[in-house]
């Protein structure tokens, strides 16, 4: 399953209640201000290190570029654009979004 | 999953509720879904977390707000044949709620098996 | 493959309008299918002929109005949705008795039932909202 999760995890819990429920081998994509989730060196980098080993993590490419963070994307998170968006969708069979 | 049946296609629908109710229309506009998508006899599977159990809390009193206390209605889900509502257990405990406190009978689940029943699904509605 | 896509919010105060408009226009180009797109919520407000963003700004519903228009799109507003927000086309002001309608060109206006059938239709529903 892909998850998508667009709410900065400072100031919300839905990428800490994506990734609770998030099983083994699923993706989740960062998009909108859920991006910030994916910049190193942050309060909850170490909870996203730990993720990454369950579960792929992505970031949508437009929404990390404009708001910076392109050089503070950590190893392991793959960029992708919206075609790349698009290809996740049809490659997992549903997709469940953390709003 | 998807199956096919005389009727046509049956898909498993699981329409996710995480946010309280009055403060914003989510709650409602979704349980309106929910019933508007019963006729269309479709495998439909409700799941609250995080602050979607509050709208299932007993003793709303919305008189004063003058807005639709819509909580009554989450018990015609029965004759409209939605049986498969599903409650987070540590969403419950977070919030000091019990079964007991919620105005339907409601299948109380740990995180693995919410994971699992998500899982499992064609189309996941989250509002 | 064959795409649902959902929009609860309305444009310019969240992105989820932006993003599912750039996710259908990147499905559209790999070829696949956009079955519906529905909006419900705030998000009926992406349908509004009378938005008039400024010079600089992209104009978000004339731009789901021309991708309707290129590629067929089946946008569909909520009617309870709409009703509630005062969106309305021609037939449902005049059975309401208002006097003016607001609704864009390449969207209409229909019940819920439109939603339950984007998801039995598509192969992927896809939800953009806050």
């Amino acid at each position: 399953m892909l998850h998508t999760v667009n709410k900065s995890p400072f100031e919300h819990t839905a990428l800490a209640t994506c990734l609770t429920y998030a099983r083994q081998g699923s993706a989740v994509l960062l998009i909108e201000d859920g991006v910030y989730a994916a910049a190193g060196d942050t309060a909850v980098s170490k909870q996203v290190q730990e993720a990454l080993k369950r579960v792929s993590i992505y970031a949508l490419k437009p929404d990390v570029e404009a708001r910076g963070m392109q050089n503070r994307v950590m190893d392991g998170i793959r960029l992708v654009d919206y075609g790349g968006f698009v290809d996740l969708v049809a490659e997992h069979n549903a997709v469940q979004s953390w709003l | 999953m998807e199956q096919q049946t005389a009727g046509g296609v049956v898909k498993k629908f699981l329409y996710v509720n995480r946010r309280a109710p009055y403060g914003t229309i989510y709650a409602l506009e979704s349980l309106e879904v929910v019933l508007i998508g019963a006729a269309f006899e479709q495998d439909v599977s409700l799941a609250f977390l995080g602050d979607g159990v509050f709208q299932l809390a007993k003793g709303q009193d919305t008189m004063a707000l003058e807005v639709k206390n819509f909580s009554p209605t989450f018990r015609a889900l029965a004759d409209y044949d939605v049986t498969k509502i599903y409650v987070d257990e540590e969403a419950l405990q977070a919030r000091g709620l019990r079964e007991a406190d919620l105005v339907i009978p409601v299948e109380v689940v740990s995180v693995e098996r919410m994971a699992e029943i998500m899982e499992s699904q064609d189309v996941i509605l989250s509002f | 493959m064959k795409f649902g896509v959902v929009v609860n919010e309305g444009p310019y105060t969240h992105q989820a309008s932006d993003t599912a408009y750039q996710f259908v226009k990147a499905a559209l180009a790999k070829g696949h299918e956009i079955y519906r797109v529905f909006f419900y919520h705030d998000g009926v407000n992406n349908g509004t002929r009378l938005t008039v963003p400024p010079q600089d700004d992209r104009n978000i519903v004339k731009r789901w109005s021309e991708l309707a228009a290129q590629h067929k799109l089946d946008l569909v507003v909520c009617i309870a949705a709409a009703q509630r927000r005062g969106l309305m086309d021609k037939s449902e002001a005049k059975r309401n008795g208002k006097d003016a309608d607001n609704l864009a060109l390449g969207f209409r206006i229909s019940g819920l039932g439109q939603l339950i059938e984007a998801g039995i239709q598509a192969e992927r529903l896809v939800v953009f909202g806050d």
